[in-house]
């Protein structure tokens, strides 16, 4: 559906877990989450830190959407600069 | 004797479904379910002698150490052969079961062969490094899938020569030097005179298939963007109102996120059924994050979040299907101002 939408013309980020898969099929904003289960959480943490997590993983995905990319490419979450 | 190690997932093991999808690589002795149905198969040329197990999820998180793990169970059992599956269409399961026939043939030497339906993107991130025999769509074609998987085994285990062609499996892309008995150009004339009269020819370039979509430029900024949420991981109101399918999904929908601050647990839940979905269900946000979408539109991070939210279940649904949605979903987009969307998948 990701590469659908960028076809379309829609840049779209896709948050998800297996980036392997995302990379082969030839999704081109891929953001890396923690769990199958959670894509924009973790449950490990308390309510207060995953929410903070899951800002940072929108923040990426913003960026992933302000950025021009050439074929499938990884935003790491860790390591963006975030605003 | 062969001996042969079996590779399958928690739910064909008789473990238990998503609830269990988290349990470390284990083995048993002998043959478990779809095994014992290989055992049979074998008719004295072989002996299942151990199962390896691993929970889809476990395997899926942690592809690496869950590859560790089932090399380090491997390295007593003394194999002649892996053979993992059949996968079907399952995603987790097939990523896993390419991942552990690459792994036994690139990093052990121990010859082996997974089944995977050729749509799985498992089977298509494996193809280099594994043989693959494609099977169908679902458990129902397993009578079919274990003598296929079963026959290339053997082959590569008694060392025979084997080829995509004769054997079925999927192309790995290695090209091996032969003597053709024409040279190249009478070759090509011949294809192109068969060419010309309309006569069947088979290329020997076959061209690659990778579907790659040009990317989409990107937004100036998403301060100035209206962006939408979209989901695959069965999100819906309570109650499910339209009716999407816990797998193989038919269509999708779109609810109204209008005036909506945050998923409220109760209020929306998940009809994916292809992965637990009480961690989901406690806080919805975690499959759609609305609450914190909702504070950097206040922010003005993003100048505006789209009404509604678009959701599907991506468990089973074929490629052709989750690309028609798409479609549709990004008409509605453009004829809404939508500039962008935040895709989440489970």
């Amino acid at each position: 559906m990701a590469k659908e939408l960028e076809r379309e013309g829609i840049p779209t980020a896709l948050l998800c877990n297996i980036v392997p898969i995302a990379l082969t099929v030839g999704a081109n904003r891929v953001v890396p989450t923690r769990g199958i289960q959670y894509p924009t959480g973790d449950p490990s943490l308390p309510r207060e830190q995953e929410e903070a997590w899951r800002e940072r993983l929108l923040l990426t995905a913003l960026e992933a959407l302000e950025t021009p990319v050439d074929g499938p490419t990884v935003f790491p979450p860790d390591s963006s600069r975030l605003e | 004797m062969l001996r042969i190690v079996h590779y399958i997932n928690q739910f064909f093991a008789g473990l238990g479904g998503e609830e269990k999808a988290d349990l470390k690589p284990d083995v048993r002795s002998g043959p478990v379910g779809p095994g014992r149905l290989l055992q049979s198969l074998l008719q004295g040329k072989g002996e299942v002698v151990a199962t390896l197990i691993c929970g889809d999820t476990y395997f899926a998180e942690q592809p690496e150490e869950s590859c560790r793990r089932l090399a380090d169970l491997l390295f007593t059992l003394k194999a002649d052969l892996i053979l993992a599956g059949p996968a079907f269409a399952s995603g987790r399961y097939g990523f896993a079961c390419g991942e552990v026939a690459r792994m036994a043939l690139q990093e052990l030497k121990i010859p082996a062969v997974a089944a995977i339906h050729h749509e799985n993107p498992g089977a298509q991130a494996a193809t280099a490094g594994a043989y693959i025999v494609p099977c169908g769509s679902s458990a129902a074609s397993m009578k079919e899938a274990l003598p296929s998987l079963l026959a290339l085994g053997i082959k590569l285990a008694g060392g025979s020569a084997v080829s995509p062609d004769v054997d079925g499996y999927l192309p790995r892309g290695i090209r091996k030097n032969v003597t053709a008995e024409l040279p190249a150009a009478v070759r090509a004339v011949n294809m192109l005179l068969a060419k010309i009269a309309g006569h069947p020819f088979t290329s020997e370039i076959p061209l690659p298939q990778f579907d790659r979509v040009p990317p989409a430029p990107p937004i100036p900024h998403s301060r100035e963007a209206t962006i939408a949420l979209v989901t695959e991981s069965g999100l819906v109101p309570a109650g499910n109102p339209d009716r999407i399918e816990s797998s193989r999904a038919s269509h999708f929908a779109r609810y109204s996120i209008d005036g909506l601050q945050a998923f409220t647990p109760g209020k929306f839940e998940s009809v994916h059924g292809g992965y637990s979905t009480d961690l989901a269900n406690a806080d919805p946000n975690r499959l759609v994050p609305l609450d914190v979408a909702r504070r950097l539109e206040k922010a003005g991070r993003i100048a505006r979040l789209y009404d509604y939210y678009f959701t599907t279940v991506g468990n089973g649904t074929s490629v052709q299907k989750a690309q028609a949605f798409a479609r549709e979903i990004a008409s509605e987009m453009r004829r809404s101002g939508v500039q962008a969307a935040i895709l989440t998948a489970t």
